[in-house]
């Protein structure tokens, strides 16, 4: 089965990015497919590579990076509720006037269509939210 | 692109206080563009979203409900309500806004967009819905 994953909460605020994590890494180990995971709302802060969590905590970011590497996952970024959360790529840095940038590898920043497209691509979308 | 799906986005939460129900609306207007089968259900808190004269200039906050109205122009034609959640907070049909939409398989006559209904209708609606998309 084709399942889209939406995150829509932050990280270490709250749980959804970690249940969608485990969600997606055991659906990929029962043979599913999942092509795309978008981040919304506070979600998109999974992606920032400057997230130092303490050494004894699991790191959010850096399992999600490794999980794209691994498995060809899209992560995608909502740029509209990225750019109010100071959340911006190289591109996006430069074109606002901004002096840095702070999206992690294995994630991109795109439009809101890839979050219905992947809802028209997939059997099934899955919301890990509040 | 496949088959035409149910798009359904449940609205759960007030207008403000937090930025769930502006960026469901934004996800709403994007979608639009994609000619999929679209439908709104507002329940819970969600209610508050369509009610008439918002007023945010104490906030500081944008009022985006004005946006709502032109959810017609962008061919969204149903946008459910659910009744007991509008009694629930001493609410009726009355308070809410008009939103309406042109009928392109009646002469392009305008009708409402808003519908009323029942908890079991709107349960009915998630049930019948492809892709539920929950703010």
């Amino acid at each position: 089965m084709k399942i889209g994953i939406l995150v829509s909460e932050g990280p270490y605020t709250h749980q959804a990015a970690d249940s969608a994590y485990k969600f997606v890494s055991a659906a990929l180990a029962a043979g599913h497919e999942v092509p795309r995971v978008f981040f919304y709302h506070d979600g998109v802060n999974v992606a920032t590579r400057l997230s130092v969590p303490p050494q004894d905590e699991r790191h959010i970011q850096q399992q999600w990076t490794a999980l794209a590497k691994e498995h060809g996952v899209d992560l995608v970024v909502c740029i509209a509720a990225a750019q109010r959360r100071g959340m911006l790529d190289a591109n996006e840095a430069e074109r606002q006037g901004k002096d840095a940038n702070n999206i992690a590898d294995g994630f991109r920043i795109s439009g809101l269509g890839q979050l219905i497209e992947m809802g028209i691509q997939t059997d099934r979308l899955v919301t890990f939210g509040d | 692109m496949s088959d035409v799906k149910k798009f359904l986005y449940v609205n759960r939460r007030a207008p403000y206080g937090t930025i769930y129900a502006l960026e469901s609306l934004e996800v709403v207007l994007i979608g639009a563009a994609f000619e999929q089968d679209v439908a709104l259900a507002f329940v819970d808190d969600g209610v508050f979203q369509l009610t008439k004269g918002q007023n945010t200039d104490g906030i500081g906050v944008k009022n985006f409900s004005p946006t709502f109205r032109a959810l017609g122009d962008y061919d969204v034609q149903k946008l459910f309500v659910e009744r007991e959640s509008l009694e629930e907070r001493g609410l009726s049909e009355d308070d809410l806004i008009e939103v309406v939409y042109e009928d392109e398989d009646d002469d392009w006559e305008e009708k409402p967009a808003i519908h009323v209904v029942s908890r079991a209708e709107i349960s009915d609606v998630m049930a019948g819905a492809d892709v539920v998309l929950s703010f």
